[in-house]
Parts: C-alpha cells; structure tokens; sequence
C-alpha cells in the first residue's frame, strides 16, 4: 500500500498542522512516512505545498512522481489546479471554495470550480462556511483533512487521535473545536 | 530506541546533541535555519549546557565554532551555501590549522533557488580545501552522518564538511536515535602552534594537508557511504550521489534495476570504486544533485570513457533533480497527470499585511521621486519583496551588505542621491563595514535601515542589532544630526516623506532608520504574553 498525497494552499494557510495529523496518525499505523515542506521566502503569501508518502514498505523519494498523487488536498481552490500533472489518473481532489486573493490578477473563482467541476473524482466544500458553522473559523483546515479523510488510506479514528495528540499541548478547547471541524469535514456530503 | 519523526535538519540538530556537541554556531538562512533553531527549542540544550545562539554572521559562527574545537570540544557551525562565502575565509584556513575537538560544518545548498539568489555547490568548497564532504541520502543517514563526521574530524584533526540540500534539509522523516555519547572536557591543542598559521608555520601545515589526501582517498574507498552494486547490464553504468540515488531507485520502483550502480555519500571522490564501476560499462551516466562536480573529476580520468550527465545535458545543468528528471534520462516513462489549466495564475510572495515595510517603500518612493529612476539599492531579507509590483522599489540585490556599498560606489561615481535599504539583521551581518567605508570616504549616501528587530525572511531568529543600530551608526562615525528615526505607519506617511526627503539632500552619509516590529513577531509575542498571563 502506496499514498501520496499533495497538499496545496497559501502560505499561513495551516498546511504543517494538515501535514502533522497525517504523519501522526502514519506513525500510529505504524507506516513508513516521508514529508516534504516548503519554508523560508515562499511562506510570505506565496504558493506552498507539500509532498506526503505514505506506504508499508520503506520509502526512497522525498518527491512525488508526476502522475502518482492518489490525493491533491487543497485549502485553496486555485491552489489545487496548480499541482494536477502530479495527479495519478483514478486520484481525488478535494478542494476548498473559499479564495485566497493576493495578487491583483486572481481568476474568476467560478472559472476555477468549473476546472475542478471537470476532473473526474473531486470534492468540492466550503470549509470556511463549515468551520464557522463548527464554532471555529480557524479550524477551515481540520475541515479540509476531514472531507480528504476518506481517500488517504488511514484509519479515521487514528486521523482523531493524532488531532488530539497535536493540539493537546494548546488546551482541551482548540483540542474539541478542532475534533469538531474535522468531524463535520468527514461528514460533509 | 523510539523513533523520531524529524526534518533533515533536525536529525542533524538532534545528532548533534546526542554525539556530545558542546556549542553550535550559525546565522539564518534557508534551508538551512532550522539546525540551530531544533536545538534553542529543545529543553536538553539549556540542561546539558550546550551554547547555541545566533550569531553576527557566518564568518564570526564559523570562527567561534573553530575556537570551541580549539578547546577540544565538539563543535558545530551550520550555513546555507551562500553563507560559506561569507566564512570562506576561515573555511579555508581551518582546513590548514586543523582542529583539535571534532569539528562539523553543515552547508544546506539551495538547488533551485527556492530562497536563494544562487545554486552553487559546496561540495567544490570541500575539495577546495580538501576536506572530506559527507552527503546523506536521507533523516536516517544525516543523523548517523554527525557522529561519523565528529569521529572522523577528530581521527584526522580536519574540519569535515556535512553538505544536504534543501529537499532533504526540509523533509521529515522517522530517524531512530543511537547511544548518547558524553560531551568533552577541555584540552588544549598538543601543538602549541597548530593553530598559528605563520606563513612558516602554514606551509608545513599545508604539506601536512596534503600528504593527508591518500589517506583521505582511502577512507572514501572503505567508506560504508560510497557502495558498489553490480548489475548484468554493463550497456550503462549509474553514479548516483545523495539525493540523486533515491530518484535512480524511484525511477525505477516495480521495475528491475539490472545495471551497476556506485552510490557516493562521502567525498574525495573513491577513484577505485569509480574505476570499478566505469571498466565494464560502455556508458556511464552521473546523477548528482547541484553542480556536475563528479561528471568534471570523471572527464578527467584517461580511463574512463563515455561519461554523461549534467554537462552534455544529458540532465538539466541547473535546478534541483526530481523523479521524473531520472526516469526520462533512464527512458522509463513517467505518468504525467492532467496539464495545470490556463486559470492558474502565478502565486509570487508578498509582504505580509500590516507590514512596515510597505510604509518604508511608500514614504522612500515619494520622496525619491523627483530624482528619476535607478538609485535605491538593496539587500537581501523580507524588503528584497519591494522588487516585486506595486513598489518596483529597489534596483539592486546582489548579497548581504552589498546595498550599503554598491550605494557608495554609485555616489562615488557621481549618482545623488544614491540610497541603500537595508534590514537591521543584514545591517549587523554585513552592512556595518561598509558604512564606515562610506563615513570615512565621506560618500555621500543615505543608508534607510529597515528596523523590523528581528531576523524576518528566516521566521524570526534574533537580530544582533536590535536596541544598538543608533549606537553603532554614530560609533562608526556618522554625524549624529543626520541618524534620524521615523515609525513607518501610514499616520506618519507625510513626516516620514519629509525627513527622507531632507536626507537625501544631505551631501554626505545619512541614516534613517524606520523601525516598527515585524508583524508575525509582533503576533507571536502577543500570543505567549497572552498564555503566559
């Protein structure tokens, strides 16, 4: 068993905590895991990524072969588009709605959904609006790992325990509001 | 042993800490930053008594790094590959004064430039001084890597040289610790003049280098880094360094990989082994990750025949490699997914918003506007982005501290005003010098120091200069009366315009400091008062 996955966004956007759950609940099913991050200048607003593997036998490449991403997890909906050569052909793409305008020329957002409206296997959900609806508006990026929950090849309930274990330090509250927007994104339909 | 899941860096860090490193010196830079950063976070550090603050600059890190293996303590420094140029002076001559305690100094390259203003490759710094290179291939190797490196610096009293790349420098994977070994005590060198590089004293050191080299050559020959695996199909053989032997085995996952492969992990370059590889293979393809370093060394070898890589393009010459580089050099086929749609539009990074920077460009392009385009020249941090629309700010970038005097080289040469923008943390690096260049040449310059009092484009490392930037103008001589301090906020555009405008007037050296706390500090400060509290 063999997952990459891409997550896409913005810099600020809570890509790492995305990253982090999947690589705990990784090492809880007790996989192999290797991630990729981008830091430095690209974090200042501009487009980051990063690479996940996940498999049962030892992992080589720190990057994902084009054509091989079972899963493009994007919080950003552009975001997503722009890492498609690195979907495999029977991969997923789970996007969020809601834009990240910071630059002058940011395309019709209709236009984008209709490209991701146009792939085979998407998902297509309004974390924002849910992780306001949650009691958390921060929380948008539990939401998104909830709703890409199904697709990345781990046990949901690990996916909760790895949230707990991650943001146990911060105090019981972020723990449950963070729970509760990743459930709503797993139960989104 | 419990596994830990740790960046390339990290591991390196965590090493460190784990093979007795008393101290570890560096200054911030990508991808480098987070070496020093693992162990100021980590609680071991201030119990073990382990010194790790940030320093002025890569040179006085790697300088303080050599006095603390001087003591016979372990010792680190870490650096992007930009910054060796900065300590290139003491990188050099450590390798002729030799160390006494296990010294490591860690270069993060940037191929691609991700953060960057080059790609060159260090490893051509560790031949220059003929030095052994170490070049891991994953957490696991950069971890093992520290303590050899530390074992091996110590075994031949030499600097050792442990060069990642920024993938590996940024990627995270699990590592399983080994033993902890204690930290020394301190015990002087047993030449008294080991570290007295008299040119009398120098050139024996240096023929003691050099007489070194086989010795060195033999360890990479018996090295359990550099591995020969023999295939059937000598039509190609494969040389795969670092990196470059996970994508050569990427490339070829599923698939039987029937060709001889040399995986190289430490350098000098094991010329048997290579020999080895090269005498039953027609071909033989380099992969390696950065400039075509052991693709030159092989072309020089009257042995070898019918070498490709980098240089005749047989590989891109530039850019970081990736899996499917090496499967289309391979002629395996790679699985590209659906084209990125034309509605995708570039993402490049601004400034945050709220920053002060953007007050600073808004209040300097008003005042300089009158003069025409073409006299700001600046530096390298967070205010690099006034290059970028809607500022068009500033005309140069070349290094840390070149803003200062490429600003003086242009008023010497007649432009006024000619301004340089400069961070504070850039200030101390390397742009103090060369303001008393300008002081004492009396170039009229106006040097705009953005303040933010921290070391922003890294994440917010602390910046020597912090509380100190007036005291040390006017200790370097400039003219109290013309160090001005402005707080770029919008409210104050009008004023800040105004004691701009008055400076660039000025026929001689001026500073204006616009100081207001980057914003992400700001935030992060706030936030932990606020748990504190």
């Amino acid at each position: 068993m063999q997952t990459d996955i891409i997550i896409a966004g913005v810099g600020g956007q809570g890509i790492l905590s995305i990253a982090a759950c999947i690589g705990m609940a990784a090492l809880k099913s007790d996989l192999h895991l290797k991630q990729s991050e981008v830091h430095g200048m690209s974090q200042r607003g501009g487009a980051v990524q990063s690479n996940m593997r996940i498999s049962d036998k030892e992992i080589v490449s720190d990057l994902i072969p084009l054509g091989a991403a079972r899963l493009i997890l994007s919080v950003e909906p552009m975001e997503g588009l722009r890492y498609l050569p690195w979907l495999a052909a029977d991969g997923w793409l789970v996007s969020n709605t809601t834009p990240v305008k910071n630059i002058s020329d940011y395309p019709d957002t209709d236009e984008i959904i209709s490209e991701i409206r146009s792939l085979g296997n998407h998902v297509i959900i309004d974390a924002d609006s849910i992780a306001k609806g949650a009691g958390s508006p921060r929380s948008s990026n539990m939401v998104m790992l909830g709703a890409a929950s199904p697709y990345i090849g781990i046990e949901y309930l690990l996916l909760e325990e790895a949230v707990r274990d991650i943001f146990k330090r911060k105090g019981k509250d972020v723990v449950d509001v963070n729970i509760e927007a990743l459930r709503a994104g797993r139960n989104y339909k | 042993m419990d596994k830990l899941m740790l960046l390339g860096d990290e591991a390196i860090a965590h090493a460190g800490m784990d093979a007795g490193m008393s101290g570890i010196y560096a200054y911030p830079g990508t991808p480098s930053t987070e070496i020093m950063e693992y162990v100021q976070n980590s609680h071991r550090a201030a119990k073990e008594n382990i010194f790790c603050q940030w320093s002025a600059n890569e040179k006085t890190a790697m300088e303080a790094a050599l006095g603390m293996s001087y003591t016979g303590k372990r010792s680190m420094v870490c650096m992007k590959h930009v910054g060796l140029n900065v300590a290139a002076d003491p990188f050099m001559n450590a390798a002729i004064t030799g160390v006494n305690g296990g010294f490591l100094i860690v270069v993060a390259d940037d191929p691609s430039m991700h953060s960057s203003q080059n790609e060159q490759d260090s490893r051509y710094y560790g031949k220059f001084a003929m030095i052994p290179v170490l070049e891991p291939l994953n957490q696991q190797e950069a971890y093992d890597m520290v303590f050899y490196g530390f074992e091996l610096s110590e075994r031949y009293r030499l600097p050792v040289m442990l060069r990642i790349t920024t993938r590996l420098a940024h990627s995270r994977s699990a590592v399983v610790p080994s033993k902890k070994i204690m930290q020394k005590q301190v015990a002087l060198p047993a030449d008294p003049v080991q570290f007295v590089l008299l040119p009398a004293i120098a050139r024996r050191r240096y023929r003691g280098l050099i007489e070194m080299q086989p010795d060195l050559a033999a360890e990479s020959e018996s090295s359990g880094w550099n591995t020969f695996t023999d295939g059937s199909d000598k039509s190609v053989g494969y040389i795969a360094c670092g990196l470059a032997h996970n994508y050569l085995i990427e490339a070829y996952r599923g698939k039987q990989l029937s060709n001889p492969v040399l995986r190289i992990g430490q350098y000098p370059l094991p010329e048997k082994l290579v020999e080895k590889l090269t005498a039953g293979c027609e071909k033989v393809i380099v992969l390696e990750e950065g400039y075509p370093l052991v693709e030159e060394l092989l072309r020089g070898l009257p042995a070898v025949k019918n070498i490709s890589g980098r240089i005749d393009g047989t590989l891109p010459r530039d850019g970081e490699l990736n899996p499917d580089i090496v499967s289309r050099v391979l002629g395996l086929s790679a699985n590209e997914g659906p084209p990125v749609p034309d509605v995708v539009k570039n993402r490049p990074p601004s400034f945050c918003s709220g920053c002060g920077h953007i007050d600073m460009f808004n209040a300097l392009l008003e005042a300089i506007e009158g003069y025409g385009p073409g006299r700001v020249f600046s530096d390298i941090g967070c205010y690099t982005l006034g290059a970028l629309p809607p500022f068009n700010a500033i005309n140069s970038c070349v290094d840390m501290g070149a803003s200062v005097t490429m600003a003086k080289g242009a008023a010497d040469g007649g432009l006024h005003p000619a301004v340089s923008v400069i961070g504070d943390s850039t200030f101390t690096h390397s742009g103090m010098t060369g303001l008393l260049d300008a002081v004492n040449d009396g170039s009229p310059i106006t040097v705009l120091i953005g303040d933010n009092s921290t070391t922003g484009m890294t994440g917010g490392q602390k910046s020597s200069a912090t509380g100190r930037i007036e005291d040390i103008c006017a200790g370097l001589g400039v003219e109290p009366g013309h160090i001005k301090t402005i707080n770029p906020l919008k409210k104050h555009h009008q004023e800040n315009v105004e004691i701009i405008s008055r400076e660039l007037e000025y026929k001689g050296v001026s500073v204006v400091i616009a100081r207001r706390e980057c914003i992400q500090v700001a935030m992060r400060r706030k936030k932990e008062e606020k748990t504190k509290n």
